[in-house]
């Protein structure tokens, strides 16, 4: 296999691109980062820095390795057989691949949004504060505070105030996904990844949530996966685009949509593939 | 190989196949319906066949305890004959039979082609004719009537007496002549039960108490001698308190087995005089009589009211006559008993293991063999679990237990013999595999979603196993706890082996110290059917006891499973909405 450093940067291949200044600092870094499932590889020495408190967008054709990426971010890929990883992704001055890391603590530090909204089957009350649940926290008026903001937050809160106790699987799909972002949101991460959360969704769900993550990149740092270029031109700060396993270009939202350097990302964000 | 500056490979659009030509319609194999008919023939017969079975199963138990009627015939040599009809049939007689015949009845006979109807009568009063039954031939009956006065007597021994009362006396009175349906006679039979109650109560229960009490003490110094060693200080004191309790004891049932004495005097002079159809005498003690009641002189309510207090006695009583009259309390009570501790076993026992199985082992080959073997535990008959609960539990188990902590009562065997508890261990082992299995199947379809969700929230797996995986699996584990019961409750061959028996008359729960005894041998209903339906002296009076006992036992593992069912239907919708 000929190892092509193919995000072509303005820097020395293998470092990561650092966006433009005058963000908040770095929150995750990921360097030369590669995963393999049993014998097939499906990442190929990624390396990228994404920016706290920013919206960070993945695209990329389907199956280049989005999911894969976003899910070794709060190493979900454990749970997977055969799995197997080389590289270094840092928070801070904790690299989370370390044997030694505390996933649970790890996860709690990130909330996840899946691409289909997976609602627990218990009252949306219960959804809301389970992370909290989880982690021990017996305190009825904190549980209910935070299930009101979190609730809010999603924007679910006028939707749902009157029915906190009914079975969370009563809500449409688009509730269903903010009861979900709600949820993600509720243990106070540091971090939101987001896979494709508005594949599921009708346009005015889709529109609530672009608001809704608008809102939230204020306080939190969003990796979002998404195939929809609107979308990510929309509510991203910087976008990654990866084919085949490797990250082509990554760089702010506006350059890579507008001038890329690539040919392949150019290809790819005027529609002539994916 | 990938080059990673190579443009983006497009897929060319594909050509659609040539034409082909279309076939009118849709032929019958692809839609499938000669297998669909196929399989709701075989639906159908199947469904057919259960039916039938519970439905004859449900006729003949539901009829039982019905009060029939009493025909009195009078046969061709003037014979008199009083009995229940019980069931028909033909049969052939041999030629000689038939030559011997008036012409008439042999003219009947011919037109049959040689085949006679009969009919089976119950005649009651084998301590006067040595036989329950009777055959009579069509051609026998010269005529059939049903009179009023003729009773159906139940006793406590014999069996049913059925003919007329003659009279009867109270104390050192005269004989008096009455009727069943006289106050007098009703109130004398009534406190001749009453007493005859009374005494038994003084037996079963106070010199029962005696006794255990005796008993424990004589182990409790035994005990002390096997401790402290034989003719030691403590064994001294021992025996001697024994001796004082001893002649205390005997002093009490010296005053009881008095009290007893007398009542049973009392009870022998309060008798009935009954004549059978012929005019033979019989005289009984009013208190052996259970029930009486003249079979051709009820009216509904009175019959309704009779078969109600037969069903009653059935379900409340204990069994007599080798278990062909009475009730089957004991075996309720035994199946209820053994398939409840069965359950408690199980259940635990089987969702951990499938829990350990599916979510913390390392799927490999051990895991795979281990399941395997679980799905071929299955397939074992069930009388090899018999002899392995027998040899590990009962001698093994029970034999170390007994050795421990019951020295004193050696050789005879606590729980080293069989027993409830023993059964109900064989039991759980033997439908542990369904358990497994399906507690596996449930925890295996939770969604990859839910799970991940739940990780994602920073939940533990041990959190997620208990707030979302097994949650979301208990319906499933619940069918599989309600298979495992229905099968275990419906289980004979190996507990004959591990603690059934025909006859327990002591419970595995009652008053004595330490009231539960788990290691007592009970009995079952399904090895009553067996005893009654084909190990009885009189299989005729045990068929329909057969019937009511499989009535009741179905009735039983119905309602249990019923029960199950409704707490799954609760937890599941407990658990779709909150939980913690
Ligand atoms: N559990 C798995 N086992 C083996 N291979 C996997 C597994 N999950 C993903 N892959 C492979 O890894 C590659 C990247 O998958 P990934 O799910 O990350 O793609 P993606 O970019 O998210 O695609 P999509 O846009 O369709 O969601 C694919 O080739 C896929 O087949
Ligand atoms: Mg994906």
């Amino acid at each position: 296999m000929t190892v092509v450093t193919s995000h072509r940067s303005p820097e020395v291949a293998g470092t990561a691109y650092h966006p433009a200044a005058g963000g908040h600092g770095i929150a995750v870094e990921i360097d030369k980062f590669n995963l393999w499932y049993g014998k097939s590889q499906a990442l190929f020495d990624v390396s990228l820095a994404i920016e706290k408190r920013m919206v960070t967008a993945l695209i990329g054709p389907s199956g280049c390795g989005k999911s894969t990426l976003l899910r070794a971010l709060n190493r979900m890929n454990d749970l997977i057989d055969g799995v197997r990883i080389t590289g270094k992704i840092a928070i801070g001055p904790q690299d989370i691949l370390d044997r030694g890391t505390d996933v649970i603590q790890l996860r709690k530090r990130m909330g996840m949004v899946f691409q289909k909204p997976n609602p627990f089957p218990m009252s949306i009350f219960d959804n809301v504060v389970y992370p909290l649940r989880v982690d021990g926290v017996r305190d009825r008026r904190l549980l209910v505070e935070t299930c009101e903001q979190a609730l809010k937050s999603a924007a679910l809160w006028e939707e749902a105030k009157d029915r906190l106790y009914e079975s969370a699987l009563s809500l449409s799909g688009g509730q269903q996904q903010r009861l979900c972002i709600a949820r993600a949101i509720a243990g106070n991460p540091e971090i939101l990844l987001m896979d494709e959360p508005c594949s599921a969704l009708d346009p005015m769900a889709t529109s609530r949530i672009e608001e809704l993550i608008d809102g939230l990149k204020a306080d939190y740092t969003i990796v979002i996966v998404t195939h929809n270029m609107q979308q990510a031109a929309r509510v991203s700060n910087n976008t990654a685009f990866m084919y085949l396993g490797r990250l082509i270009e990554y760089g702010d939202t506006d350059g890579i949509f507008t001038n890329p350097t690539e040919a392949q990302t150019l290809a790819y964000v005027t529609g002539r593939f994916g | 190989m990938m080059d990673g500056r190579a443009t983006l490979r497009v897929p060319a659009p594909s050509r659609a196949p040539a034409a082909r030509p279309r076939h009118a319609s849709t032929d019958l194999a692809a839609l499938g319906e000669p297998y669909l008919w196929t399989l709701g023939g075989c639906l159908a017969l199947g469904i057919a066949m259960v039916a039938g079975l519970l439905l004859l199963v449900f006729w003949n138990g539901a009829l039982t305890f019905w009060p029939q009627p009493i025909a009195v015939l009078e046969l061709a040599g003037g014979e008199r004959l009083a009995g229940v009809e019980t069931r028909g049939g033909t049969y052939r007689p041999r030629p000689d039979v038939v030559a011997a015949l008036p012409p008439t009845a042999q003219a009947v006979v011919a037109q049959n082609r040689g085949l006679v109807e009969r009919t089976l009568y119950r005649t009651g009063n084998f301590d006067l004719y040595g036989d329950d039954f009777r055959w009579v031939s069509s051609f026998q009956i010269a005529g059939i009537q049903y009179p009023t006065d003729m009773l159906f007597v139940e006793r406590l021994e014999w069996g049913v007496f059925i003919g007329r009362l003659r009279s009867f006396q109270v104390g050192a009175g005269e004989p008096v002549q009455a009727a069943v349906s006289d106050a007098a006679f009703q109130a004398a039979h009534a406190v001749a039960r009453a007493r005859a109650q009374s005494i038994r109560a003084i037996e079963r229960h106070e010199i029962g108490r005696i006794n255990n009490t005796l008993e424990r003490e004589r182990l409790g110094a035994r005990r002390v001698a096997f401790d402290h060693g034989e003719g030691s200080g403590e064994h001294q004191a021992a025996l001697a308190r024994l001796a004082s309790l001893t002649s205390r004891l005997e002093q009490d049932y010296a005053g009881l087995a008095r009290e007893v004495e007398r009542l049973k005097a009392m009870d022998a002079q309060d008798r009935a005089r009954f004549a059978d159809v012929g005019g033979r005498e019989k005289e009984m003690p009013l208190s052996q009589i259970v029930r009486l009641y003249a079979a051709n002189d009820l009216n509904a309510v009175q019959q309704v009211a009779i078969y109600l207090a037969r069903w009653w006695e059935f379900v409340s009583d204990e069994p007599r006559e080798a278990n062909t009259e009475g009730g089957v309390w004991p075996a309720i009570f035994g199946t209820l008993a053994m398939t409840l501790l069965m359950v408690v076993v199980v259940a635990p026992f089987g969702v951990v293991t499938a829990l350990y199985l599916r979510e913390y082992a390392k799927q490999g080959r051990l895991v795979s063999i281990v399941r395997i073997s679980v799905n071929n535990l299955a397939g074992v008959p069930s009388i090899v679990y018999g002899v392995f609960g027998l040899g590990f539990f009962a001698y093994f188990l029970g034999g170390s237990i007994d050795q421990l902590f019951f020295p004193e009562r050696l050789p005879s065997p606590t729980f080293g013999t069989g027993g409830l508890l023993w059964s109900s261990l064989t039991l759980a082992l033997l439908t542990v595999p369904v358990v497994i299995v399906a507690t596996e199947e449930a925890i295996a379809a939770v969604p990859r979603s839910m799970r991940e969700g739940s990780l994602a929230c920073g939940a533990s797996k041990w959190q997620t196993i208990r707030h979302i995986v097994l949650p979301r699996a208990m319906p499933g584990i619940m069918t599989g706890i309600i298979l495992a019961m229905a099968r275990g409750a419906s289980e004979v061959a190996p507990l004959m082996l591990v603690g059934v028996v025909k006859l327990a008359p002591e419970l595995p729960i009652d008053g004595t110290f330490p009231y539960l005894h788990p290691e007592r041998s009970f009995m079952h209903l399904g090895f009553h059917i067996y005893d009654v339906g084909f190990q009885s002296r009189n299989s005729e009076a045990g068929k329909p006891m057969v019937f009511v006992t499989t009535l009741l036992l179905i009735t039983l593992i119905t309602a249990m499973t019923a029960t199950a069912i409704v707490v799954r239907a609760r937890l599941s919708r407990k658990f779709a909405g909150s939980q913690f």
